[in-house]
């Protein structure tokens, strides 16, 4: 009964996105026609019956209804209620009810709250919206049913990958989804604005928001993941450039020079068409990267061209979706007036600069993620990895840093190279300064060096926008701006630190045995058995002493799942405030001895904190904008109420 | 006859894989160098190689029997005096371009390697038009 209901809430909420997309094109052809005030209503009743649809999924799993057919294999009587309720969504086809929920919330909202833009523009966007939304209703519908039954009901569910098993797995994608969902809405603004010719800096305050909002989502999502593979996995490695991670990273590069670009448009009406092509090319970045993770193209191109139904939706809905797109703006940028001038030494002008390094940056990971693709489909197998994706990104992440770290400091329109000039020395000596004294102190790669260097220099440069403010006075999206470049100087940092500092050590060990790593020492005082709810495991305890300090306990697990059955490695890590120890206990050798593997690694936490910060400044911007909005409508309504006290 | 010795030829070159299982593993697969350099440069080398089992893993950081007989070999190469270019060299040779995340420029890797080249250029020309001229305009 669950089910079916689902499954209705979800085929009624396909016909309501129908008629949307029938009544926004209509009321764009003619405002006041018969369909002209359904729109609005159908997005937002729209938006409550997918949400409807997704609780009565969760409620499935929150009931292990080993009658339905994704519960039965993605699910298990004995495991913990959260990740019942997270393996809801850590499937395909939960997964993607999910993104089709968020998406329909958000086209709710913005169909009953946003009223800035000019009543004809918003019914484009939301015909857009229902658009997009139709494509991804019968992606679920005809080819990934959520709610399909089995014939008969199984007695006990599949279960769910171990490696999944995991907090914080079971808010990355969704975190993810969130993100890309924002982009989606974006899109659908870009495309209403292109289409009612209203590509103006009021409709970059209205897309901004939904802009931001992905963007934070799309950063906490990135860095959430990243730091799972780093103590899950067990290998010590926080990004290895792999198609899925890449997938997950070019949506962010998109979605953040779209954020500066709109917000050059919003401040000075400039860069109409660039913030325009942006729009579009982030959310086919989003498509792009669901369309590998879910396609299964990624496993092997043959497993893809064996079975490829859902490959095959995906990629027709982006191409229609992003063919479209951009041919209506090959055929409408010409009608998209020139913006606001400006020269080169200005604010405008390094945000140009920058946007143009993160679209080169995109368009090396798109290539380099595409192209082992590409080739295995003709037989030829190569790989590449971060021998090629590192220093190919660092010849256009490397000038971004520095323009990065003086751009903030320029003035709109118009400045003079002067002006910047002492900082922008005191800046390149820094760089200087660290890069010798790193290199003199230790044999880091010179990516690494670099990267402490840069990391150092934009971190003082991050800082200068505030230097002679005052800083009770200074907007909340200023700071905002700070906090996130103060991040990226911070993650940079840590992930160059990580490069240049990290120690690893392997000894084969038995109790009693004692071994040093970097400034640790190791005592390993026994292995024993461990059970948890749906595994069982052998337990290092591991005694771990910094500079002869008092000792902490480690136990690392090697962990053996039941159902389905796997064997997974439980890092353990221990943090201090100038890096993290980690060991992974490995498999046993015949004479009683345990492998052990650990590693020192200075300030690789910043990674992830400066990750966070970027997210954090991103809210600040976000809370900073809404505020000004909320006083700017405030202040308009006081005015026309007295306006209006003054006609009577 | 002929049959048994065709089938022999045929198994012949899965033997060492399908012994992999059941035998100890290899002394340098999970064994430091005693020299920290060389040591180091082992675990570069290594990050950069593909583990042939797994998906997405370099054999570096999988647990897999065969990528522990690719660390050995890497280890006990870089002892016996091979530079770390003479190894992958030789892993390409055995296993294809596939083993190596360091794609080499061929004819069927150049776009990878003409890419930066041309949206080097490609920036040069935008922010030229965009920024170059005095008073330059908006896009």
């Amino acid at each position: 009964m669950i089910a079916e209901l689902g499954l209705a809430a979800l085929w009624l909420a396909a016909a309501l996105a129908g008629l949307q997309l029938i009544a926004g094109v209509q009321s764009v052809r003619q405002p006041d026609g018969p369909l002209a005030s359904l729109a609005r209503p159908a997005a937002v009743i729209q938006g409550v019956l997918a949400a409807f649809a997704f609780l009565m999924l969760l409620w499935l799993f929150a009931q292990t209804d080993l009658s339905v057919k994704l519960v039965a294999a993605n699910s298990h009587s004995a495991k913990p209620m959260i990740f019942k309720l997270s393996g809801a969504w850590g499937n395909h086809e939960g997964s993607m009810l999910l993104w089709v929920t968020v998406m329909a919330l958000a086209g709710g909202l913005i169909g009953y709250l946003e009223r800035r833009l000019p009543e004809v523009t918003m019914q484009a966007t939301l015909a857009t919206q229902a658009f997009v939304g139709l494509g991804f209703y019968a992606f679920l519908l005809l080819s990934s049913n959520p709610f399909e039954r089995l014939a008969t009901p199984v007695a006990e569910g599949m279960g769910l990958n171990p490696l999944l098993q995991d907090i914080g797995l079971a808010f990355h994608p969704p975190t993810l989804y969130f993100g890309y969902v924002g982009l989606s809405v974006a899109f659908s603004f870009a495309l209403g604005a292109l289409l009612t010719r209203q590509v103006t800096p009021n409709f970059a305050r209205a897309m901004r928001p939904w802009v931001l909002g992905a963007w934070i989502f799309l950063t906490l999502g990135i860095t959430a993941g990243s730091y799972w593979a780093y103590y899950e996995l067990g290998w010590g490695g926080w990004w290895f450039w792999d198609p899925v991670e890449n997938a997950s990273l070019m949506p962010w590069l998109a979605a953040t020079a779209l954020l500066h670009s709109v917000s050059v448009l919003a401040a000075r009406d400039a860069l109409r068409a660039w913030t325009i092509m942006l729009g579009v090319v982030a959310f086919s970045m989003s498509m792009m990267g669901t369309f590998l993770v879910r396609s299964g193209v990624l496993t092997s191109v043959h497993a893809f061209a064996v079975d490829p139904e859902r490959g095959t939706f995906i990629l027709v809905l982006l191409g229609i979706y992003i063919g479209g797109a951009l041919t209506i703006f090959a055929l409408r940028a010409g009608t998209v007036q020139e913006g606001e001038r400006f020269t080169a030494t200005s604010r405008e002008g390094a945000l140009v600069f920058n946007n143009v390094m993160l679209s080169a940056i995109l368009a090396v990971v798109l290539v380099g993620t595409l192209y082992p693709l590409l080739t295995e489909a003709f037989g030829i197998r190569v790989s590449v990895g971060p021998p090629y994706f590192n220093p190919v990104a660092a010849i256009f992440t490397l000038p971004m840093l520095a323009v990065m770290a003086v751009g903030p400091l320029l003035r709109w329109r118009r400045d003079g190279a002067k002006r910047i000039s002492k900082p922008a020395v005191f800046l390149t000596i820094c760089v200087l300064l660290v890069a010798v004294l790193v290199t003199y102190l230790s044999n880091a790669s010179l990516l690494a060096i670099l990267g402490l260097a840069f990391a150092a220099a934009l971190a003082v440069g991050s800082l200068l926008p505030l230097r002679g403010r005052n800083l009770l006075r200074t907007p909340l999206a200023t700071w905002g701006m700070v906090t996130a470049h103060f991040g990226i100087a911070v993650a940079l940092f840590g992930m160059a630190s990580e490069s240049a500092f990290s120690i690893e050590k392997l000894v084969a060990a038995r109790p009693g045995d004692m071994t040093e790593v970097g400034p640790w020492k190791i005592t390993l005082d026994g292995i024993e058995p461990v059970a948890g709810p749906n595994w069982t495991a052998l337990q290092a305890d591991l005694r771990a002493s910094y500079k002869g300090g008092s000792a902490i306990t480690l136990q690392p697990q090697s962990r053996t799942f039941w159902s389905p059955e796997r064997e997974t490695a439980e890092s353990a890590l221990a943090a201090r405030w100038n890096g993290q120890l980690y060991a992974v206990m490995g498999s046993g050798i015949e004479d009683g001895r345990r492998q052990l593997r650990l590693w020192w690694k200075p300030f690789v936490p910043m990674i992830w904190f400066g990750g966070i910060l970027v997210a954090l400044g991103g809210f600040l911007s976000l809370i900073g904008r809404l505020t000004a909005d909320l006083k700017r409508h405030y202040v308009r309504r006081r005015s026309a109420e007295r306006r209006e006290d003054a006609q009577v | 006859m002929r049959l048994l010795a065709i089938l022999a030829l045929i198994l012949s070159p899965m033997l060492p894989l399908a012994a992999q299982d059941s035998m100890p593993a290899a002394p340098y697969a999970n064994r430091q160098l005693d020299d920290p350099a060389m040591e180091r440069e082992a675990q570069d080398l290594m990050f950069t190689l593909r583990c042939l089992k797994c998906q997405s893993q370099s054999i570096a950081d999988s647990d897999a029997p065969m990528a522990g007989d690719m660390r050995h070999q890497v280890r006990i190469r870089l002892m016996a005096g091979e530079t770390p270019e003479q190894i992958r060299s030789w892993l390409v040779e055995r296993y294809g371009d596939y083993v190596s995340y360091a794609p080499r420029v061929s004819a069927s890797t150049w776009p990878l390697f003409a890419l930066p080249l041309a949206l080097f250029l490609l920036g040069a020309i935008i922010l030229r038009r965009r920024l170059g001229r005095k008073g330059a305009a908006g896009l």
